[in-house]
């Protein structure tokens, strides 16, 4: 049914009965949290899935989109979804640059490149202290009202917001990769120049995944900051770049549902074991090391692989 | 079977958030409070704040006599990391689930954070631990008291100080965040009011930094009388010790740290410290009732003396505490009502002894200008200042027209 | 004064001196970065965790054992030289056969539990060493004052790279370490142990990083991060040498070090990016690295 297997459709519907239910037995705060990284992440995966492509600095996007969302709504006094939508076309553009300059290259040199361009907006989020506030961040971020009707003040209210934005995403990414866009992606990260040579052109492909990668960041950067009311360096920092591939490896690389649960699992890890100080850390470290050792699909990657069916 | 996987996962989780933390909603039978602990537990403010802020909570506690008077008082901590985000987070979270007020709070971009969240959320904060004045300035709110000190005190006594013995140039090193470039531009202000100038400033990156060479370079080639150096904690420990290394001080110029406090002169040892220019609204050695509180206290923090932001965990908790048991604990969840009460009431601890709290939520205590003794001259441990002046309340802060405090009716 | 540019010309050489202190230590870390990736390919992200691991090791050896910084100098590398065997042996030898990408991501786990279990003991701000005390005190060179043991730290890292550099191009040992990395069966077939000499070459080249941490412990504060704040840097100088390129690695770290004093002096903000500007117009003119093989 559109593309999707019955597996997918079972955990989609598993996945919205637990967005309905989790306000009543988690800390909406908490749950909301979730869905923004697991959006964020189900970028990354985009790249890291169906591209193949490692990127080290996916949090410039996230920052950036979190940045213009808070800008917009604190300073300039707009609304909320002005600040989402604007936060999602900045970290596309970004995307747009950065991808092309990275997409040149392969493999590590990839991988570093993008990691000198998220230091570079880093540096940047540190020196424009008119937009982003510096060291401080942007602090005091209003929860204004949606369409300038619906107050967001409530927590429980928010949370819908946040749910409606990242169901959408789920079947926005489960579209882009069952289409014959999707396909085409698949068949370049399998043999390049095969594509190459039946007339394909691989570059544009891999930049308009990127490109995608970043909008969804820039996204769920933007939503983060008008539920946290908050934005800091942190979110544009090599840390939140290392965090939300960890999620996408420990859900299971090329997966639709992966990169949630890989949100959840550490999401969840942070926030119940935050009385453990740098523990913490030392978990997350544990977790990759395993992960690549012994548990390369991830937990729903190895899920699809005992069902026989895409997840 | 994904069916079931999926919402096992989900209601253990649930069931985990719902235990870690007390519930909103009625308080238990008897008369509990929750009091949550801000502070920085591992990191450059760890000393200032940390372990012995919590245990001046509890040697509060404790000396109010809440046993006796029939309270169950629990306290909590959580780590800050000097994150806005993570602080901001912890308290939103607390407020959510029934801590009824929140202490301590080294580092001023989390103070600011959580004073936004304190507002939001109506509840009690005492922030005893931050340096910003713009706490009882633009961001003051009904619910929020700032205790110990703030910029202007240390600029005014410190840098007031310094410029009267004839440091008319400054250069300053500077912590890049709210606090460091408040204390930066607020001590420049009194500079250049006193008829100096300042000569040059560079702000680094906190809290990663641990060597400041090429300031201190560009420091000394400035040709400066003074160093400035507007930070604080391990950052301030770091920089004058550098500094002895580089030999800034051999060359003639003199140190101001703007911020020092006792914990940070114990980790340089006097022999780099000696001869240091500071302000604390505490010493622990100042008088009799300082003495017997820290007697008190020393056992729960042995390794630590308390310097003067602990010490106003102890005094905030205190006047917390006598506010509630006037109001009702049923109205401690209310913190505008707490802290109207709290400004209505004269304070009175062995830490700070009779002081009061004003309007825009500043609590208005007397200051100190220490210089620090040379080796010899220190007979106990920790006996390290010498008393220079005393500065009283009134002229220790701002005149609160002017500060742009809401509250305020001008 | 004499002024360049609007510096005062002793600030311009007091930060160039910096700088090249600075270069040293990227110099020392990337080589050994280098030295692994040129024979294991891997890309050992836990290179700036064993720099900071020989420093605490350093500060432990002095606190528990009272072995002085000379001896630290010796044991310190050794122990986590072995340390680095014993990881090699055990995990690192499982993934050759993977994608290059998941030899980073494993060792960026690998750093993040020792980072985290550093910080757990020793708190985020670590703990203080002291210079040597035939190191200790200034000079005063005229145009700033040098602390001696920096003076040190210089010397000893031209030495260190000098000697490591000889030891690959100049010895039979090198000779073969260059042999496994261009044709690892066909040495094998001369019956050489390969295995072993996988191990060795991982462990010697965390040993440099140690001996790194070492020299670092008195300069920096021995804390956690230390290793973390380094590796984007000293990364970034590989790539623009050139990854498998150990002459390149050592000259591009000096040269690094010196253009962020530089930077230090002119932009001062700048300083912290201007590895990543460089490294992102290398990659992009030059994919392979200024010294590099082709890609």
């Amino acid at each position: 049914m559109f593309g999707f297997s019955r597996a997918q459709v079972i955990a989609f519907a598993v996945l919205v009965l637990a967005v309905i239910a989790a306000p009543f037995l988690l800390y909406p705060i908490v749950a909301m949290q979730v869905m923004c990284y697991g959006l964020f992440a189900m970028g990354t995966n985009l790249l890291m899935g169906s591209v193949g492509l490692l990127s080290l600095g996916q949090a410039a996007y996230f920052g950036l989109g979190g940045y213009v969302a808070g800008y917009l709504v604190q300073s300039l006094g707009m609304t909320p979804e002005i600040g989402i939508v604007a936060g999602g076309l900045a970290g596309a553009a970004l995307g747009a640059v950065f991808g092309w300059l990275a997409i040149r290259r392969q493999d590590i040199y990839f991988a570093m490149i993008t990691l000198a361009l998220a230091q570079i907006v880093y540096f940047g989020a540190v020196q424009l202290t008119g937009f982003t506030g510096g060291e401080n961040g942007i602090q005091g971020i209003p929860r204004s009202a949606l369409f300038g009707l619906i107050s967001l003040k409530n927590d429980r209210v928010i949370y819908w917001l946040v749910a409606v934005v990242f169901l959408a995403g789920v079947l926005f990414v489960h579209r882009v990769v069952h289409s014959p866009f999707g396909q085409v992606v698949k068949a370049v990260r399998d043999n390049e120049p095969r594509m190459t040579s039946l007339g394909y052109q691989p570059a544009s492909y891999k930049r308009v995944i990127f490109i995608l990668a970043a909008l969804l960041a820039g996204v769920a950067g933007g939503l983060k900051a008008t539920v946290m009311g908050i934005e800091t360096l942190s979110d544009v920092g090599a840390a939140t770049s290392g965090l939300v591939v960890l999620m996408v490896l420990l859900g299971g690389i090329g997966t639709i549902f992966g990169p949630i649960v890989g949100a959840l699992v550490v999401v969840a890890m942070q926030y119940y074991l935050a009385p453990f100080g740098a523990w913490v850390i030392v978990i997350q470290g544990a977790i990759f090391v395993v992960c690549v050792l012994v548990f390369r699909r991830g937990i729903v990657g190895e899920l699809a692989y005992r069902l026989k069916s895409p997840l | 079977m994904t069916l079931s996987r999926r919402s096992v996962l989900g209601t253990a989780l649930g069931a985990g958030a719902l235990s870690v933390l007390p519930r909103a909603g009625a308080r238990a039978a008897g008369k509990t409070l929750t009091i949550g602990v801000c502070s920085d537990f591992s990191g450059v403010y760890s000393d200032i704040g940390g372990k012995t802020s919590v245990a001046c909570v509890h040697q509060a506690i404790e000396d109010w006599g809440a046993a006796a008077k029939g309270y169950d008082i629990k306290v909590i901590q959580g780590d800050h990391q000097n994150k806005p985000d993570v602080g901001a987070g912890l308290a939103r979270q607390w407020f959510d689930n029934g801590v009824d007020m929140l202490i301590d709070v080294p580092n001023s971009a989390v103070g600011l954070a959580i004073a936004s969240v304190a507002a939001q959320k109506n509840k009690t904060y005492i922030n005893s631990n931050s340096a910003t004045s713009l706490l009882t300035g633009p961001k003051c709110n009904a619910s929020t008291i700032h205790w110990t000190y703030d910029t202007y005190m240390l600029s005014h006594s410190t840098g007031g100080a310094m410029v009267a013995q004839g440091g008319k140039s400054w250069f300053f090193i500077t912590a890049n965040y709210a606090f460091g470039q408040l204390l930066r531009d607020q001590t420049s202000a009194v500079v250049k009011a006193a008829g100096g100038t300042v000569v040059g400033d560079v702000a680094y990156p906190f809290p990663q930094t641990t060597d400041f060479s090429s300031f201190l370079l560009q420091a000394q080639s400035s040709g400066a009388q003074v160093l400035g150096l507007a930070n604080a904690g391990k950052d301030t420990v770091n920089s004058i010790k550098q500094a002895h290394q580089f030999g800034i001080t051999q060359s003639g110029m003199k140190i101001a740290g703007l911020l020092i406090y006792i914990n940070d002169v114990h980790g340089m040892g006097l022999d780099i410290a000696q001869g240091l220019v500071l302000t604390e609204s505490f010493y622990w050695n100042l008088n009799d009732r300082t003495r017997a509180f820290t007697k008190r206290v020393l056992p729960k923090t042995p390794s630590n003396y308390p310097s003067m932001a602990q010490a106003g965990c102890y005094s905030g908790t205190l006047h917390f505490l006598k506010a509630v048991d006037a109001i009702g604990v049923d109205t401690a969840s209310n913190g505008a009502a707490v802290v109207t009460q709290m400004k209505k009431m004269p304070t009175d601890d062995d830490a700070f002894g009779k002081c009061w709290i004003r309007e825009d939520g500043r609590f208005m205590c007397p200051s100190f200008l220490f210089r620090v003794k040379k080796p010899g001259e220190s007979s106990t441990p920790w006996d390290y200042y010498d008393l220079l002046h005393m500065t009283p309340a009134d002229q220790t802060f701002a005149p609160m027209a002017g500060e742009g405090c809401p509250l305020v009716k001008s | 004064m004499v002024m360049i540019l609007g510096k005062p010309l002793p600030l311009l050489f007091g930060q160039l001196l910096l700088g090249l202190i600075n270069g040293s230590f990227y110099a020392m870390l990337s080589m050994g970065l280098a030295i692994i990736f040129g024979l294991l390919r891997i890309i050992n992200f836990a290179h700036g965790a064993m720099f900071m691991v020989g420093a605490f090791v350093t500060w432990a050896l002095f606190t528990y054992l009272h072995i002085d910084y000379w001896g630290a100098l010796i044991c310190a590398p050794v122990i986590v030289g072995l340390f680095g065997v014993a990881l090699e042996r055990t995990v690192i030898r499982r993934i050759y056969k993977l994608d290059i990408l998941y030899g980073l991501l494993l060792t960026f786990g690998l750093a993040q539990i020792l980072q985290g279990l550093a910080t757990n003991y020793f708190g985020v701000s670590g703990v203080s060493y002291e210079a040597p005390h035939g190191l200790g005190g200034v000079v005063n060179l005229g145009f700033m004052y040098l602390p001696i043991y920096r003076g040190f730290v210089v010397f000893a890292a031209l030495v260190i790279c000098g000697a490591t550099w000889a030891l690959i191009e100049c010895t039979r040992l090198g000779a073969l370490l260059r042999a496994a990395t261009e044709n690892p069966a066909l040495v094998q077939a001369f019956g050489v142990n390969v295995p072993r000499l996988l191990a060795l070459t991982f462990g010697g080249g965390v040993a440099l990083a140690a001996l790194a941490g070492v020299l670092a412990a008195p300069l920096y504060s021995v804390n956690p991060g230390m290793g973390s704040d380094l590796i984007d840097t000293v990364f970034a100088v590989v790539v623009i040498g050139g990854m498998g390129s150990i002459g390149g690695a050592i000259l591009t770290g000096f040269a690094l070090g010196i253009i962020e004093g530089f930077t230090d002096v002119f932009y001062p903000p700048g300083s912290a990016v201007v590895v990543f500007v460089v490294m992102a117009i290398v990659l992009l003119a030059r994919p392979a690295g200024l010294f590099g093989k082709t890609a």
